[in-house]
C-alpha cells in the first residue's frame, strides 16, 4: 500500500489517517500554507507551521488549529511528519512523511528562489514527489527578481512625477506582501486595499517588517492619492472600487503576465512577470535535487510536464487535484489564489 | 532596432491615442530615415512577405532552445503566437549590440534567395542577437504576421507633428503604390510630390454609425440620402489613360475587376471616383456570395465574369479633370457626379440614387425597405460637408437596418487565438429542427471578457467530448445570434450561410428548448430574396 493516496477529498496517509490541504471536509487536515485553495473550512482539525497559522487563522476564523515548528517531527501512528520551507509565501511549507524508511513529500506550492520575505526554499530528497507544475512550460522563464521590482519602481517613479497615482494588483497573501518587501519605499506614500492590508497586519504582527502603509478608506479623497502606490487584490482593478483614483496608472504582478495575450487581456497599463511559483528551469531543479524516483506532478500543464519528465528517465505520473481548476488557465478572480 | 522594439512596447502597452502619437513622434523625430520609412510601411501592412516557412522555424526554434519538437508544440497553443512562443523558449540575450531595423528587415528579404542550410544559419545567429522584444519582432516580420495598433489617423497624426507637414497632406502622401524599395523617407514625406505616382488613391472618407436617433442630425434638409449598400467599397481613377481600381483595404485590384478597364474610355483623364463594387444582373445586386468568389481570385476566368459581373455604383467624386475637388460641397460633388455618370454612359458605372425624403419619419421608413433592395441601411451626408480624410464625425452617417437574428445553443467550444488565446472564444451554434440541434453558424465576437470567462469556467465543466482543440460541450447555453444577411448554401448542413454572425447576447433567461428553429431561419430566407 502506498504511503500516500489520491482520493477525491484530497491526498490521503491512511496509515496516519490524515490528509492534505483537502478540498472537502475531513477529521484532520495538514495544511501547506494560507491560500484559498489549500487552506478550506470545515475540516475538523488543523496542522499547520506556526508562521502560516496566522494568517490561516484570520481566514477560516475558529477552528481546532496546531502548530509545528519548521523541520519539528510530529509522530502519527508511527508515520514521522515534519514541515519544511516552500519559500511561496511566509509560512509555507513541503510536508515530508516518513513511514518505515520510505519518504515522501508533497510540495504544495513553491518557489525555490529567495524572495527576501518568505522562509527561503529547503531542497528535501525523498523516494516519492508530489510537485505542482503550474508554470510546467519552457515559456516561463523569470528574471531576477531585482530586476522586476527596479521595473515596477521605475513604473511607479515615473508616474508619480506625472501627478498620477500607481495601482499595482497584486495576490494579498504573499504577493503584495513580497512587492511591499521589495519596493522603494522613499518614492510615495503607499496605500493598501483593506484584503491586503488585514493581511499585513497578522504579518506585521508575527515579526514581519514591512513599510508603513494606510489602508484606503472612504473618508479619504481622490485628490489625497496623489503620487502614491496602492497596492489591491486583482479583483479589485476591475471593480468600482478604482473610481476612487480617477487619474491612476494599473499594473498586475504575476507569472502569468510573461504571456502578451494574458497580459493584454487583463488591460492593465503594465504587466509586471514576478511569481510565487518556480519557473521551467527551476522546476526541472528542484525535482532533480530531491533524488526521487517517482513523481507525481499537479496543478498546472500536468500532462505535458509527466510527458517530458518521463523522457528524461523519471517514472512520473499524474494528481488531479482541485488546487484550481482542471484546466491550464490563469486563476479566475476571486479565487483567492496566487500566481 | 532598439529603437523600434521600444516603440512597440510603448505601442503596445498603451489603447491611449494621446500616448501612441507621442510615442510615434519621438520616434519619427530620432530614428534614421531608412527605419522611419521601414516602420512607416510596417505600420501600413507594406509587410515583407514570409521567407522561411513555419514549421522549419519551429523546428530550429526546438532546437535552439534545446527542447524536443512536441514540446515546442504544446506551449505554442499556450501562449497563442508563433513568434512569441519562439522568444519565450530561446535563452535570452540581453547584452547584443543594436542593428537597425532596416538591416534585419534587408537580412529578411534576402533569406528568399538562400539554400535551406544557409537560411537556418542566418536565422539562429540572428536569434542570438537579439533581446526578447526584439527577437519576437523578428519574428513577426519573418513570419509576415506583424501588426500593431496604430491607425493610419494616428500615423498621420504623428509624422505630421514629427515633420510639420499638414496631416491630410500626409495622409494622401502615405496612399498608393509604395514600397520601401521604391522610395525613400524623403521622396515619400518631405518632398512628395502627390501627382508623380498616377495610381495614387485618396484616403477613404468614413463615415461614423448613427447612435442614438437621426432626430440628433437635426435639419432634414441639410441632408442627402442614399442606400448603403453591401459591396466593397472601391476608388475608381483614371488619369494618363489608364485606370486603377483600389480597394478601401488599400490594395490595388485593378485586374481583379477587368469591367472597369473600359472606363479609361469612357471617363475623362483626372477623374476619381468613390463607390461601391457590387455583383449586379437584372438591375440588381446578387448577393454577396457572388462577390466573394472574385474577391480572392487574381485571375478571373469567363466563366466567374459570366457568373458574377460587378459594376461600380458610384457615390461620390474626388478628382474631377485633373483638379482635386474633394474641399468643395458635397452637393455641388453630386451635382458632377450625376453629369460624369451620365456622360460615361457605360453599363459598368452606375450612380448610387439619391432618396427624397421630408422628414425623419419618411426617411425611417425608406430605411425600412433596405433588404427589399439588397441594401443594409441608408447613408446620409451633409449637403456642405466635404471629403474628409479618414473618420470624422458629425458629416457622414451610416444608418444600418437592424441585424436578423435568432437566438441558438451553443454546442462546440473552441480556444481563441492571440490575446483570447487561453478562453473558449469560438463557439458552434445550433437551432432546432425536428427535435435535432443543427449546427448552422459559428460566432467568435460580441461578448464582454467577463463573459468569455464565465463561459470558459463553463466549457471546462460541461465537455462531453474532445476532437483536438474542439469540446462539444452540454448544448444549454443560449445566445442570441445577430446577422446581416442569409443565403442559401449548398456547402452548408444546414442549408444556409449567415453573413457577419455574432453573439449580441446571452440569453440566460432562456433555456436550450426555447432556441429558435430551422424554420425561423428559412423564413428571412423568404423575406429577403
Amino acid at each position: 500500500m502506498a504511503l500516500l493516496e489520491f482520493t477525491d477529498r484530497g491526498i490521503f496517509c491512511r496509515q496516519a489517517d490524515v490528509y492534505i490541504d483537502p478540498w472537502k471536509p475531513v477529521e484532520r487536515a495538514l495544511i501547506t500554507h494560507g491560500h484559498a485553495d489549500h487552506a478550506r473550512p470545515g475540516h475538523g482539525t488543523y496542522l499547520c507551521t506556526e508562521a502560516a497559522a496566522p494568517v490561516i487563522r484570520l481566514r477560516l476564523g475558529d477552528i481546532a488549529l496546531e502548530t509545528v515548528s519548521f523541520g519539528e517531527t510530529r509522530t502519527i501512528n508511527g508515520v514521522d511528519i515534519s514541515f519544511h520551507p516552500a519559500g511561496h509565501i511566509p509560512g509555507s511549507a513541503q510536508i515530508r512523511m516518513e513511514y518505515k524508511g520510505e519518504v515522501w513529500v508533497v510540495s504544495g506550492d513553491y518557489k525555490v528562489r529567495p524572495d527576501n520575505l518568505s522562509e527561503p526554499f529547503e531542497p528535501i530528497r525523498c523516494h516519492t514527489f508530489i510537485s505542482e507544475c503550474t508554470f510546467g512550460l519552457p515559456v516561463f522563464k523569470w528574471r531576477p527578481q531585482e530586476d522586476v521590482l527596479a521595473e515596477i519602481n521605475d513604473w511607479w517613479r515615473e508616474n508619480a512625477e506625472a501627478g498620477r497615482t500607481s495601482v499595482l494588483g497584486a495576490y494579498s497573501l504573499g504577493k503584495a506582501q513580497r512587492l511591499l518587501a521589495g519596493i522603494d519605499e522613499g518614492i510615495g506614500p503607499i496605500y493598501t486595499h483593506g484584503a491586503v492590508e488585514n493581511t499585513n497586519a497578522v504579518l506585521r504582527a508575527q515579526g514581519l517588517s514591512l513599510p508603513d502603509t494606510t489602508l484606503v478608506t472612504d473618508e479619504q479623497s481622490k485628490g489625497d492619492y496623489g503620487c502614491a502606490l496602492i497596492i489591491a487584490p486583482p479583483g479589485a482593478l476591475g471593480s468600482n472600487w478604482m473610481r476612487r483614483f480617477p487619474k491612476a496608472s494599473t499594473g498586475f504582478a504575476s507569472g502569468w503576465m510573461a504571456m502578451r495575450g494574458v497580459r493584454r487581456r487583463r488591460a492593465v497599463d503594465r504587466g509586471f512577470v514576478l511569481s510565487d511559483h518556480c519557473d521551467w528551469t527551476e522546476l526541472n531543479e528542484a525535482i532533480a535535487a530531491t533524488g526521487a524516483e517517482n513523481t507525481y506532478v499537479t496543478h498546472g500543464y500536468t500532462e505535458i510536464f509527466r510527458r517530458w519528465l518521463e523522457e528524461r528517465g523519471y517514472h512520473a505520473r499524474i494528481v488531479e487535484t482541485e488546487f484550481r481548476g482542471d484546466d491550464l488557465e490563469e486563476p479566475a478572480e476571486g479565487e483567492g489564489a496566487s500566481a | 532596432m532598439r529603437d523600434f522594439a521600444e516603440l512597440f512596447t510603448a505601442l503596445d502597452r498603451t489603447t491611449k491615442t494621446t500616448v501612441k502619437v507621442a510615442a510615434l513622434s519621438e520616434f519619427f523625430t530620432a530614428a534614421s530615415d531608412d527605419d522611419k520609412l521601414w516602420t512607416i510601411a510596417l505600420l501600413s501592412h507594406r509587410r515583407p512577405r514570409r521567407t522561411v516557412n513555419t514549421t522549419m522555424l519551429r523546428e530550429w526554434a526546438a532546437e535552439a532552445a534545446g527542447i524536443p519538437l512536441w514540446l515546442f508544440e504544446e506551449a505554442y497553443p499556450v501562449v497563442g503566437d508563433l513568434a512569441e512562443t519562439i522568444s519565450l523558449v530561446l535563452p535570452e540575450h540581453c547584452d547584443a549590440a543594436d542593428v537597425p531595423l532596416t538591416e534585419w528587415i534587408d537580412l529578411i528579404i534576402g533569406l528568399r534567395d538562400v539554400e535551406e542550410e544557409e537560411r537556418k544559419t542566418a536565422v539562429t545567429d540572428a536569434w542570438r542577437r537579439l533581446d526578447r522584444v526584439e527577437c519576437f519582432l523578428f519574428n513577426k516580420l519573418i513570419t509576415g504576421g506583424f501588426r500593431v495598433g496604430v491607425s493610419q489617423k494616428l500615423m498621420s497624426r504623428a509624422l505630421s507633428k514629427a515633420t510639420g507637414i499638414d496631416e491630410a497632406v500626409i495622409a494622401h502622401r502615405l496612399m498608393g503604390d509604395w514600397t520601401p524599395q521604391s522610395t525613400s523617407f524623403s521622396d515619400l514625406i518631405l518632398s512628395g510630390d502627390v501627382n508623380d505616382d498616377h495610381s495614387r488613391p485618396y484616403p477613404f472618407c468614413l463615415a461614423y454609425a448613427v447612435e442614438e436617433d437621426v432626430d440628433e442630425l437635426a435639419e432634414p434638409g441639410d441632408w442627402l440620402a442614399e442606400r448603403k449598400w453591401d459591396g466593397i467599397r472601391g476608388q475608381v481613377i483614371v488619369r494618363n489613360g489608364e485606370v486603377f481600381v483600389w480597394s478601401r483595404g488599400e490594395e490595388l485590384v485593378t485586374d481583379r475587376f477587368p469591367e472597369f478597364h473600359v472606363l479609361a474610355e469612357h471617363l475623362p483623364n483626372g477623374t476619381v471616383l468613390d463607390g461601391e463594387i457590387l455583383p449586379w444582373r437584372d438591375g440588381r445586386p446578387m448577393d454577396f456570395q457572388s462577390l466573394q468568389t472574385r474577391i480572392g481570385r487574381k485571375t478571373v476566368g469567363k466563366k466567374l465574369l459570366q457568373d458574377a459581373p460587378v459594376i461600380l455604383m458610384a457615390y461620390d467624386v474626388m478628382e474631377d479633370r485633373g483638379v482635386d475637388i474633394r474641399e468643395i460641397p458635397f452637393e455641388t460633388r453630386r451635382a458632377r457626379l450625376e453629369e460624369i455618370v451620365e456622360e460615361a454612359a457605360s453599363p459598368a458605372l452606375h450612380l448610387s440614387p439619391m432618396l427624397a425624403f421630408d422628414d425623419w419619419p419618411a426617411l425611417a421608413a425608406e430605411r425600412e425597405q433596405s433588404r427589399a433592395h439588397a441594401s443594409e441601411g441608408l447613408m446620409l451626408k451633409r449637403k456642405n460637408s466635404v471629403y474628409h480624410t479618414g473618420r470624422r464625425k458629425g458629416d457622414w452617417f451610416k444608418w444600418k437596418v437592424d441585424p436578423m437574428t435568432v437566438d441558438a445553443v451553443m454546442i462546440y467550444a473552441q480556444r481563441g487565438h492571440g490575446r483570447r488565446a487561453n478562453l473558449y472564444t469560438d463557439f458552434t451554434f445550433a437551432v432546432w429542427k425536428d427535435g435535432e440541434l443543427v449546427p448552422f453558424t459559428k460566432a467568435y465576437s460580441g461578448l464582454t471578457d467577463a463573459e468569455f470567462n464565465e463561459i470558459t469556467n463553463w466549457v471546462r465543466r460541461n465537455t462531453l467530448e474532445h476532437f483536438g482543440p474542439v469540446r462539444r460541450v452540454t448544448p444549454e447555453l443560449v445566445f442570441e445570434i445577430a446577422f446581416e444577411g442569409i443565403q442559401k448554401s449548398k456547402r452548408h448542413k444546414s442549408g444556409i450561410a449567415l453573413r457577419f454572425p455574432r453573439m449580441r447576447r446571452w440569453r440566460r433567461d432562456k433555456p436550450a428548448v426555447e432556441a429558435g428553429t430551422i424554420e425561423e431561419l428559412f423564413g428571412f430566407l423568404n423575406a429577403s430574396a
